[in-house]
Parts: structure tokens; C-alpha cells; sequence
């Protein structure tokens, strides 16, 4: 295999200023047990019309840092702190009337489960078309109009019928579509895809993430691709930000991240995924034990309780230390040991396990 | 696993070579019915429609498909949670196609089954050791040192601690839950498990810990898989043999190394092309299949994959294709289409060249 790097990750990362810019943001809710530190001093940048993916388990923190970025949290319970510029403008702090004028302008989200993401009360046209009235001022002629546009150009057949369609006319992936046609309608600058993906078989898959790959194409929009899925994000990323316990352990081009991986927690990840072409009689290594409580995080480096390579730190500051993502710009990473202990501990431990 | 295991080898009633398991032209039709104060039939929905199989002792085999191909349904008429409408299916030789509630009895204990959402399928008002003991005391089974003992044991055994034996499912992460499953469904030393989606709903590193806890538990007690899943990676790590299911029929069945790496069946091809893979140098060849699965209720007549197939002729829609061997396939390669791929090329390299 050629190690041809594809046109578009050349320009990955060296795009000029970013769209999206966060820096330092915590996103903190006070519950009764205590108070959760969903997100912990995370920082990330999206370049216009490109992708970045975001990683990690149930409750790493990738959804809550996109509502925070869409101001979708509850204000009462919640406490942001920190900056998220779009497009120069601060976000945090921003009146809820300031946010409405953007979200479904300026940036807009695909969620998971169109099911219950779309109102089942509702024509399909109408709810791509409330967005557009909302935000333009159009009459209701030409909100149909453009649902029936937005449908075509999503690829559903039939639109001028369809457009009168009901969510539960439609089937998974044609709902999926439906709700990428709502999130596009006025052509917003950054789309956060939350696993819009993983409630659809394999194929389905395939067809939307091409969707979503041509239509970024076509309008330059950036994307913000939540997931869990290391190979969704191969497919359709440039960059991919790797969460644990509300922070990020690593950052990277796609091709830095997976081909050259830094932090053992996302070489747990890659190693306890089954390919087409490993070997089969090689168990699957898993990472040890489970994600740990927001409320109650362990000492220093979060990863610490289940990180196998704790005993190769040297000064073992695993328990008291919390480590910085470094270097600041490029391929970095948030571990205690040496890069070229990292570099030694992928080549001959991990890299032969994967297919 | 580190105790020792007081589960009885299995000792299947039959002889060497024949199958634990043998299904013949299985078939579930779900009736529509409609119209008002008399209800009539008006329709089927075409569910399960001629599948034949075979589960060899100690032999996990895979069932893979879109959702709404029919492999869910076709895991509950084996353990006959449903009634099939026609077909036969044998258990050691014994018909239980139409077996009455009193003859299922012994072979319900050597059935099991492992459900996909570890949340719902664990009663929350039992604690864990009532729900492990159930099937013991629904069967009047006494073990020796005690039911309580037993399933200290079987806790042990799936890597949970014995002491949680009074905790309830909600004080359990997804992951433990199904462990919880999976000791629920070893507590009769059962011969054949039929595990639907076991893992489809649990984070990657957890994932792999469950696949691998299975794993070990098939090697060491020589336990039957029937294996169902939509994820063709974890099927092929898990399963010796692999069947792909279309619409409600096996449209190709081969041993793992066949099916993977020289597919007959184009819908093999398209399934297998559309799995996204952890490397930007995936550069397989994809196959874009338009369009959604047809509805079940009036399949395409012929071969059912010819409304989406790309090499259908007008002998796929007047002609259904038989599953037979087709020529340079290996034995027990089956493949049901009348103009197959080429068996050279391999649609997943063999080995991927280091890079």
C-alpha cells in the first residue's frame, strides 16, 4: 500500500483562521451527588469546510461540549466557563436571543436518532421549511419550495410528494436524510453531526457518510463528526480529537492519530477493534475496567486506574500529576511518558496486535 | 478464567458429524390483518422465508444482514420464542418444530439465549443473584453446594465480582449487565446459545471484553454460537462459519476465510465494502447500493436482491436462485445468485503490506 497522502489532508490544519474556535471550556452540572465536570478545560479548533472528529465513550464529554458550543444547555444547572468563538463571536455568555439568530443559520446539528429527532406531528416539509421561515422570512410557498430542493438535494426520491410525507413514511436512513436537509436548509457554516450514523445498518452508513462528504464538498461547510467509531472517522475526517473523562488525550490529522497513535488510551481503543483482516485467533485487547465517575475523577491523569504503561513513567507522576496536551500546535498527546518511549511502546508492543 | 469451572464439558446426544443444530426451509410469516369488527388476513409480512442452516457442536456460527433481513426472527424460532409457519427445525435429532410447551422442557435448559440491550432484558426489581438463579429454580435444578454457590460461581466465571451477588442490575455499568446476561444464560450448562446483537449496544473497549469473555467461554466449554449481528468485524472474530442473510433468505454461506476474502454473492461485496475500516489507506473499492431494503411484506419476485443489485438481468427477476456450491468455491461455500463475482479477487486484502 502507497503512502499517498489524499489531497485533502494536505490542507488539514493549515487552513488560516479557524471557524470554530474553543479554548478552555468547562462545562460543569451541579447534581445531587455532586457536581459533574463533563467537559474539563478543552480546547479545539475547525477550520472552514473541514471535518473534525470527535472520539470516545459514553460520557466522554463529546456530546455535552457540542450543545455547549450550540448554547443548548439549561443555564440554571449548568456553569460554562471558558471561550467558544464562531466566526470571531463569543459564544459563552451570549443571549439566548443572540444564539437563535445563529443556530440553524450560522451552525446547526444533526442528531442521532431521527426518530425522535423529528416531530412525528409534522409533514417533513414543514419542519425543513420552519427553519428557513424562521431565518429569512419566507412565506410558506417558498419555505415548500426549498424543503423540496433540500430533498433533492439529499437524494430522496419523489420530493415534490415526499415533501408532505410524515417522519413515520420514511425509513431510517431516508429519515436521516430528511434531517440533514433541516440541518443545511440555510446553509450554515458548521454542522455538528452527533453519531448521525450509528442508529443505521452498514450500507446506510456508507450512503450517508458519502452525503455528507459531497455536500461539504459542494457548500464548504465544516463538520464537526461526533462518534465512537474509529473507522467512521478514518472515512470522512481530517483531524480527530480523542476524549477521555471530559478532556482530550490526543489530537491530530487522521493520518498522525492512527498510523502513528501517542496515548495508550487510544491505543486501547484501536486494539479492541475487530477488523476485516487481523488475525482471528489473536484475542481482541481490550481496555481494562470502566470509564471512571465525572463526579469523583481519579488523581492526575484521569486514564491512570486503567493505563497499562503507568509503571514506564519515569518520576511515575501518573496519580498526582494531571498531564498537559502537548505540544500545544500539531500531533500532541496527554501522557506522562517520554515521546520516544510512546514511539518504542506503539512500534513493538501495539502496532503488531492491530491488523 | 482463573476459577475452576465446575460447568459440565458439553456432551451433545450426537454422534460426531452431525449437527447440534439443523434447520430446513424455515419460515415465519407474520400475518397484516385489517378491516373492521371482522379482522381478516391481508397480507404477510414475509419475515423468515426458507432458511436453512446448520449449528455444529462447539461451532459458532455468524448471521449477518441489514435490519429487517430477518435474522432476529430467525434466532427466536430456534429457540422457538416464535412458531414457525413452516420448514423443521431439529435439535439433536429431535423435531421441536410445532413441540409442545411439555417437550420443549429438557431442550428449552440446552437453548439459551443472550439479548442485545443489556438494559431492558434484567429485570430491575431482582437482585442479580435471583436473576442468575431463575432458570435453576424454574427447572428444579438443586446443584450441588447450593443454588447461591452456583451462582457465585457462574459471577466468577464471566468476571464479575462473586460478593455483588445481592446488588441490583441498575448498580451495574452496560458492560457488567450483559456479563450479567451472558452468567444467566450459562446457568444450566447450556449446548447451543443464540446470542442476538450480544455487543451492538456497548462501548468499543467494552465490546471487546464481552467478545472476548465469549470467546473464552466457547473455547472452554465447547458451548454452540449461533452468533447474529450486523457487525460483519466482530462476526468474522468470533465465528467459524459466517451466513449473510437478504430479506429474509441466506443468500451466501461460506467458512470465515472464504466468505471474507473471496465473497460469490454481490450483496457479500457491497456489505463487506461498506465497513469502514480504522486506516486512512483504506482504499477498497466501494460499492454506493442505492435505495433501502424492500418491504418484506411483498418481496421482489426471483432473487430479492435484484432491485438494488448492479449485475441484475431479467433471469434474476423470473428465476429465484437456488443456494448451491458454485464452481472454484471451497466445500460448503454456498452462494445463491445467477451471476456471481469473480472468485479471485478478494474484496478484503489477505494482509495489509506494512506501511
Amino acid at each position: 500500500m502507497t503512502t499517498q497522502a489524499k489531497p485533502e489532508e494536505v490542507s488539514a490544519g493549515s487552513g488560516g483562521t479557524p471557524f470554530l474556535s474553543v479554548r478552555d471550556l468547562s462545562v460543569r452540572f451541579s447534581t445531587e451527588d455532586g457536581v459533574v465536570r463533563a467537559v474539563d478545560n478543552l480546547s479545539f479548533d475547525v477550520a472552514p469546510g473541514s471535518t473534525l472528529g470527535i472520539v470516545g465513550e459514553s460520557g466522554s464529554g463529546k456530546s455535552v461540549t457540542n450543545l455547549a458550543v450550540l448554547g443548548l444547555h439549561n443555564p440554571d444547572r449548568t456553569e460554562i466557563t471558558g471561550s467558544i468563538k464562531l466566526d470571531g463571536q463569543e459564544l459563552v455568555g451570549a443571549s439566548n436571543r443572540e444564539l437563535e439568530k445563529l443556530r440553524g443559520r450560522k451552525m446547526s446539528m444533526i442528531f442521532q436518532d431521527p426518530l425522535t429527532a423529528l416531530s412525528p406531528f409534522h409533514t417533513i416539509g414543514r419542519q425543513i421549511g420552519e427553519t428557513y421561515r424562521k431565518h429569512t422570512g419566507a412565506s410558506k410557498k417558498e419555505a415548500r419550495d426549498r424543503a423540496i430542493e433540500m430533498l433533492t438535494r439529499v437524494g430522496i426520491p419523489q420530493p415534490t410528494s415526499r415533501v408532505d410525507d410524515y417522519p413515520h413514511q420514511f425509513s431510517g436512513g431516508m429519515r436521516q436524510r430528511a434531517m440533514i436537509a433541516m440541518s443545511l436548509v440555510c446553509d450554515p457554516k458548521l454542522v455538528i453531526a452527533d453519531e448521525p450514523t450509528t442508529a443505521l445498518d452498514v450500507t446506510v452508513q456508507a450512503q450517508i457518510l458519502d452525503l455528507l462528504k459531497d455536500l461539504q464538498q459542494e457548500m464548504g461547510t465544516a463538520i464537526i463528526l461526533i462518534t465512537h467509531d474509529l473507522g467512521v472517522v478514518a472515512r470522512t475526517a481530517q483531524d480527530i480529537m480523542v476524549m477521555y473523562a471530559g478532556r482530550a488525550v490526543e489530537r491530530g490529522t487522521v493520518r498522525e492519530v492512527l498510523k502513528a497513535p501517542q496515548h495508550p488510551y487510544t491505543w486501547g481503543l484501536l486494539s479492541s477493534m475487530p477488523s476485516l483482516t487481523g488475525d482471528v485467533n489473536v484475542p481482541l485487547k481490550p481496555v481494562r475496567g470502566t470509564p471512571p465517575s465525572l463526579i469523583n475523577l481519579p488523581s492526575g491523569c484521569p486514564f491512570h486506574p486503567r493505563c497499562d504503561f503507568r509503571e514506564e513513567v519515569i518520576g511515575g507522576g501518573c496519580t498526582s500529576e494531571r498531564p498537559p496536551l502537548s505540544p500545544a500546535t500539531g500531533h500532541a498527546a496527554a501522557c506522562h511518558l517520554k515521546q520516544v518511549q510512546r514511539q518504542d511502546i506503539f512500534i513493538d508492543q501495539i502496532k503488531p496486535r492491530l491488523g | 478464567m482463573s476459577n475452576e469451572l465446575t460447568l459440565k464439558p458439553a456432551s451433545p446426544a450426537v454422534g460426531p458429524g452431525d449437527p447440534l443444530l439443523s434447520i430446513t426451509g424455515l419460515k415465519k410469516h407474520f400475518p397484516v390483518m385489517d378491516g373492521f369488527l371482522f379482522k381478516r388476513q391481508v397480507g404477510a409480512v414475509h419475515a423468515v422465508d426458507g432458511v436453512d442452516l446448520e449449528v455444529f457442536p462447539s461451532e459458532s456460527v455468524g448471521l449477518v444482514g441489514e435490519s429487517g433481513c430477518g435474522k432476529s426472527t430467525t434466532g427466536r424460532l430456534v429457540t422457538r420464542l416464535l412458531e414457525p409457519t413452516g420448514g423443521e427445525i431439529r435439535y439433536a435429532g429431535q423435531d421441536i418444530t410445532h413441540a409442545s410447551r411439555k417437550e420443549l422442557a429438557p431442550i428449552r435448559s440446552e437453548i439459551q439465549m443472550i439479548f442485545q440491550d443489556p438494559y431492558s432484558s434484567l429485570n430491575p426489581r431482582h437482585t442479580v443473584g435471583s436473576i442468575i438463579g431463575a432458570p435453576m429454580e424454574i427447572n428444579g435444578i438443586n446443584p450441588k453446594g447450593g443454588v447461591q454457590r452456583r451462582v457465585q460461581e457462574l459471577l466468577e466465571t464471566v468476571g464479575l465480582n462473586p460478593e455483588h451477588y445481592n446488588r441490583f442490575p441498575h448498580e451495574f455499568s452496560g458492560g457488567q449487565r450483559q456479563r450479567i446476561g451472558v452468567a444467566r444464560a450459562l446457568s444450566l450448562s447450556p449446548k447451543l446459545i443464540v446470542a442476538d446483537e450480544p455487543v451492538s449496544a456497548l462501548d468499543v473497549s467494552i465490546q471487546a471484553q464481552v467478545v472476548n469473555l465469549l470467546q473464552e467461554l466457547q473455547r472452554e466449554l465447547g458451548i454452540a454460537f449461533l452468533f447474529i449481528a450486523h457487525d460483519l468485524s466482530v462476526v468474522r472474530h468470533f465465528s467459524q462459519r459466517v451466513a449473510v442473510m437478504y430479506l429474509g433468505k441466506i443468500v451466501e454461506i461460506a467458512d470465515r476465510k472464504s466468505l471474507y476474502e473471496s465473497p460469490r454473492h454481490p450483496y457479500t461485496h457491497a456489505l463487506l465494502s461498506a465497513v469502514p475500516e480504522a486506516d486512512p489507506d483504506d482504499d477498497r473499492e466501494r460499492i454506493r447500493l442505492t435505495g433501502d431494503v424492500p418491504s418484506p411484506l411483498n418481496p421482489p419476485s426471483g432473487c430479492r436482491f435484484r432491485t438494488r443489485c448492479w449485475k441484475a438481468q431479467e433471469k434474476c427477476a423470473s428465476e429465484e436462485p437456488p443456494l448451491v456450491q458454485l464452481s472454484g468455491n471451497a466445500a460448503g461455500h454456498l452462494t445463491a445468485c445467477h451471476f456471481p463475482e469473480d472468485a479471485a479477487p478478494a474484496a478484503v486484502p489477505a494482509q495489509r503490506a506494512e506501511v
